[in-house]
């Protein structure tokens, strides 16, 4: 009777069957989660620098770009690059980047890319807004060159502050990934899309969930776990980093999940 | 067709959009008291002392605050329509319930945000200071009394911003629904653009739609939090 239970939710044929499609899945899940959330780390700093700059030819577009991006669905965006890319062809070719556009998979990792830097941008921000502005002075008054107080003194208090959001973020982002799916693509939503459409069994949707909730619980353990690491020496003389984000980004206040949650 | 006629024009997509648009705030307003009332009896309820309860509710929320949206309201929608069709064999043919589409999707809706809002529940549960409830109750009132006179009127300000963060991702996590064939905002676009072939022009205007979504929800947000902090240091 319990076997039948079993059965009944998780049928271990289908995981037999159709094992292996999920890992492929898998695969291109960390492949776009992996292109994307590094590309829009990279992207990430220039924008905040952009977004803190007093010039606002500069300030204002990085605004229109932020208030863009975290403002509409993440799904939206896909389908702008994904089905807008197509309408453009001809144009697209002529400068000789069909190729790019005309592949589900690089249209994802272009959307995710420009959408994620939107976010982990704001947070980097926030987090260099949390340095006290006594720590620039007094790096200027020591004779330290802009890029020497950027490097040693306010990017490493700022990163740390950065480290849960930004963990945050890539937690978020793998689960946004799944979008991925609705335009053909392949991944671990994807496959399991596939594999009901064809068994109509439904556990399949708990395993892909299983398998998504064991990364992203691992994910927010390692970063628990960094940042034990790398706050040690904040203990004794100043809140825990958790608390010295709290009201700087009022946005992720209340709880730890949410910073980069705000996607769909 | 211009781009102007396309939406304005005698024959133009806009009627549809904000046909569409309407469906979107339906959608997310309607979730609101599920999802957010839901949120709070689940943090009430991880602040009892049953142990296995505490369990529950915290795997409740790991689990749908650890999977994608778009899998969680997968696996509500198909997981109420296989439990709707074993209720309609045990009860007969003649019972059959067809899923309707729009309630579906605030039910899944619903799930998803009663997750992400119980931990700003509790952290603002926790907030309140137990002095608070333990003064209430020897003034004689009883649990009932204390939680909805003297704790719930002090929830509202310190759970207001990561509430409306959650609103904020709830009109964006509307747009989901569209694949569950509710014919929101999103999918008054991929209607438009599919007929007239301007993806471009009709998931911009979608876009644009949805921002200023956004933009009034953070004013109004930032207004809701300035009064409720009147008085406040």
């Amino acid at each position: 009777m319990w076997h039948d239970l079993a059965g009944f939710v998780f049928n271990l044929d289908l995981l037999n069957n159709y094992g292996m499609r999920l890992l492929q899945g898998l695969r291109i899940t960390a492949e776009v989660v992996a292109i994307s959330s590094v590309l829009g780390f990279l992207l990430s700093y220039p924008l905040a620098c952009a977004r803190m700059s007093d010039n606002p030819l500069f300030s204002a577009p990085a605004l229109a770009y932020v208030t863009f991006f975290r403002g509409t669905p993440l799904l939206c965006q896909l389908y702008l690059v994904y089905y807008g890319a197509g309408e453009v062809r001809p144009f697209l070719t002529s400068i000789g980047v069909w190729w790019f556009f005309r592949d589900a998979f690089y249209c994802c990792i272009f959307a995710f890319t420009l959408n994620t830097a939107a976010y982990q941008g704001e947070i980097i921000r926030g987090a260099i807004a949390a340095v006290p502005k006594e720590q620039v002075a007094a790096a200027q008054a020591l004779g330290l060159s802009r890029y020497r107080i950027a490097r040693h003194v306010v990017l490493p208090q700022a990163m740390l502050v950065a480290l849960r959001p930004l963990g945050n973020e890539l937690i978020s982002i793998i689960k946004a990934s799944a979008l991925a799916a609705i335009v053909t693509l392949l991944d671990l939503m994807g496959q399991t899309r596939f594999v009901f459409a064809r068994t109509f069994d439904f556990s399949i949707y708990l395993y892909a969930a299983l398998i998504y909730l064991a990364i992203t619980e691992a994910i927010s353990r390692l970063w628990n776990w960094m940042e034990r690491g790398l706050s040690r020496h904040l203990v004794v003389t100043a809140p825990p980093v958790a608390a010295v984000i709290t009201p700087v980004m009022r946005n992720t206040v209340e709880n730890r999940g949410y910073v980069g949650q705000a996607r769909a | 067709m211009g781009w102007f006629d396309l939406l304005f024009g005698p024959d133009g997509w806009t009627p549809l959009l904000l046909k569409g648009a309407l469906i979107t705030v339906a959608l997310a307003v309607n979730t609101v008291p599920f999802g957010f009332g839901g949120g709070l009896v689940l943090a009430l309820l991880k602040l009892s002392r049953n142990r296995p309860l505490r369990i529950a509710c915290d795997a409740y929320t790991t689990f749908f605050r650890g999977i994608p949206d778009l899998l969680a309201l997968f696996i509500v929608y198909f997981g109420l329509q296989s439990l709707l069709n074993k209720l309609g064999q045990i009860t007969g043919e003649a019972w059959r319930i067809e899923l309707n589409a729009f309630v579906a999707g605030v039910i899944a809706l619903s799930v998803v945000v009663a997750a992400y809002s119980s931990e700003v529940w509790l952290a603002s549960l926790k907030s309140v200071p137990p002095g608070q409830s333990e003064a209430a109750k020897s003034l004689g009132l009883d649990a009932r009394r204390v939680f909805l006179l003297v704790v719930l009127p002090q929830l509202g300000r310190v759970a207001l911003p990561g509430l409306g963060n959650i609103w904020t991702i709830l009109v964006k996590d509307t747009s989901l629904i569209s694949t569950l064939a509710v014919m929101d905002l999103l999918r008054a676009a991929s209607e438009a653009s599919r007929a007239t072939t301007r993806p471009l022009l009709f998931y911009s205007a979608a876009a644009a739609i949805y921002l200023l979504f956004s933009i009034l929800s953070g004013g109004a947000q930032s207004y809701l939090e300035r009064r409720a902090n009147q008085g406040y240091a």
